[in-house]
């Protein structure tokens, strides 16, 4: 059998003394797109950021091509190619995009010049607003950038958390396209999503998340299917 | 016209409200830098600028007593190199324990930190005033005589001259640190956003260390332009200076070291114009009310536009 890219292992975690997470479960295969999906405060941001070590891990495992990387710093994990957009605040808005995407490529210097060509390729909307500040660009675009920035490394995998929240549907729809654009390159991809039908729609597996455990998992169209799933998250019957 | 008032005017208070203004920028560089990346508003800015040129003067003496005759200017690399060292070290020692605690907590052992050097320069060169080479410093001829030919003459004696040279050198290396290099955008970065720089993967620490070496340049230099300036070491140098500084900061935009550069020109031009007879022939404000000028813009901007005139940081 493969090894997961990523797998979290029973993990019971949280802030400070408050529990967030109480049994999460779950892998990410090579080439995969996975989908977290759930209501508010289910915890599918936490999982994210318990990844990253952002937050105490009480009991379980994180691991990353099958070695255990549970409690590692953010810049060890993200040096050993995990790459994370947060939701918001995902770009530094008083630099100029290029120099953003310079900043994602932080943890490898070498190379910068061809891999920020290739951003300009797979981004083509950011060429030419490489000398812009961020905080200039739309929200959209911002997006973009900061998907772009989180590349500018040579990924093992990539977390999205809620790329599309706030947007209008004509980027949502642009976002989910990258997203596959980006699997095709050969990265796979974590994505916590409110938008869930669209997410399940793009992504080869989704989890449903509730409480802090797995309530649900299967395949992105089994779970969009899926009545139940659809009654709690999909808007109902219409 | 240039006969009237031009002459008096930009000799006698333009000249060296610039004067005073590079001073201010240079310290305010490394306070915005301090507030914008480290988050805290760095009582200790002044002394570092007092130590640098206690420092610098010190180099000096020593280099003049094995023969050799220092410039400031010169004796000031070794000297920032050292003020450096000292503040690496009270950053790993001093601050780093602090850098999840409240800001309060950073600010109020910053005021502590403050106490501290000015304590140890006294105690190691004595708590009085070390005035040297009194009298007035002649003007530079050769400017002097090529803008008096033009029919403006103009009055600055070389040591303004290296001032102004200075504060351009520093500014434009800033200004390219900051625009070209790796570091110094990850100094914007993190200025920009500690948590997202954070999970970028840029170190941090790294981008600590620069900007105390960043600050500790400028302030040394600015240290060490107002001796040159007004000829006397003072242990509490550092702390007169403080008020200016900040308020420089808050009117450039806190987090923004061009902002700062222009904010210090600005109240440096204002404390010395603030006494200039634009009505009558009293001077409009008496000197002795000069740092009650750099107040009151701080006081006002805070009110008026807290973020500064360049969109810093409000807080």
């Amino acid at each position: 059998m493969t090894t997961p890219v990523l797998a979290l292992k029973n993990l019971k975690a949280g802030y400070g003394q408050t529990e967030i997470l109480h049994d999460l479960s779950l892998h990410v295969m090579p080439n995969e797109i996975v989908a977290i999906i759930g209501p508010n405060g289910a915890g599918k941001s936490t999982a994210m950021k318990s990844v990253l070590g952002l937050l105490n891990i009480r009991e379980g495992a994180v691991e990353l091509n099958g070695e255990a990387i549970t409690d590692t710093p953010a810049q060890k994990v993200i040096e050993r190619g995990i790459s994370y957009v947060p939701q918001t605040n995902n770009v530094f808005v008083n630099l100029s995009v290029q120099e953003n995407l310079e900043m994602g490529a932080w943890t490898r210097p070498k190379g910068v010049e061809q891999r920020l060509d290739e951003m300009f390729d797979l981004f083509p909307d950011l060429s030419e607003k490489r000398a812009q500040a961020a905080g200039a660009l739309s929200g959209g675009q911002r997006q973009m950038v900061a998907m772009a920035k989180a590349l500018m490394v040579d990924a093992k995998i990539l977390l999205l958390d809620e790329p599309t929240a706030g947007l209008s549907p004509k980027y949502r729809s642009e976002i989910f396209s990258t997203i596959q654009k980006i699997k095709n390159t050969g990265v796979p991809i974590l994505i916590v999503e409110q938008n869930a039908k669209q997410a399940l729609g793009v992504s080869d597996r989704g989890y449903v998340l509730v409480d802090g455990a797995n309530r649900h998992e299967g395949t992105g169209a089994g779970l969009a299917a899926d009545p139940e799933i659809a009654r709690m998250f999909l808007g109902g019957g219409h | 016209m240039w006969d009237a008032f031009g002459f008096e005017f930009v000799n006698f208070y333009f000249i060296p409200g610039l004067v005073l203004g590079c001073i201010y920028a240079l310290g305010a560089i490394g306070i915005t830098l301090t507030f914008g990346i480290l988050r805290f508003a760095n009582f200790a800015h002044g002394e570092i600028m007092m130590s640098g040129a206690y420092l610098t003067w010190t180099v000096m003496a020593i280099a003049g007593a094995a023969g050799l005759t220092l410039h400031p200017l010169v004796a000031m690399v070794p000297a920032a190199a050292l003020v450096i060292i000292l503040f690496l070290g009270t950053d790993r020692f001093f601050y780093k324990p602090f850098r999840k605690a409240d800001t309060i907590k950073v600010v109020m052992a910053s005021f502590g930190m403050m106490l501290i050097i000015r304590s140890a320069v006294q105690a190691i060169w004595g708590p009085n005033q070390i005035t040297f080479v009194p009298g007035i410093a002649r003007p530079n001829a050769t400017l002097q005589s090529i803008t008096g030919d033009m029919g403006m003459m103009i009055l600055m004696p070389n040591k303004h001259i290296w001032i102004f040279a200075g504060t351009l050198v520093l500014v434009v290396a800033l200004g390219y640190l900051l625009g070209r290099t790796r570091i110094g955008k990850a100094m914007r970065a993190v200025s920009d956003s500690p948590d997202l720089a954070h999970v970028t993967g840029i170190n941090v620490d790294m981008v600590i260390r620069a900007t105390w070496i960043v600050g500790g340049i400028c302030a040394t230099a600015a240290g060490v332009f107002l001796v040159m300036d007004t000829q006397m070491l003072e242990t509490t140098m550092g702390f007169r200076m403080l008020l200016p500084m900040f308020a420089a900061a808050i009117l450039g935009g806190i987090g923004k070291p061009y902002g700062a550069v222009f904010g210090g020109l600005v109240i440096g031009l204002a404390e010395e114009l603030s006494a200039y007879p634009w009505i009558g022939d009293a001077p409009l404000l008496s000197p002795g009310y000069k740092t009650g000028v750099a107040f009151a813009i701080m006081v006002i901007m805070l009110i008026v536009r807290p973020q500064g005139l360049f969109k810093g940081r409000s807080f």
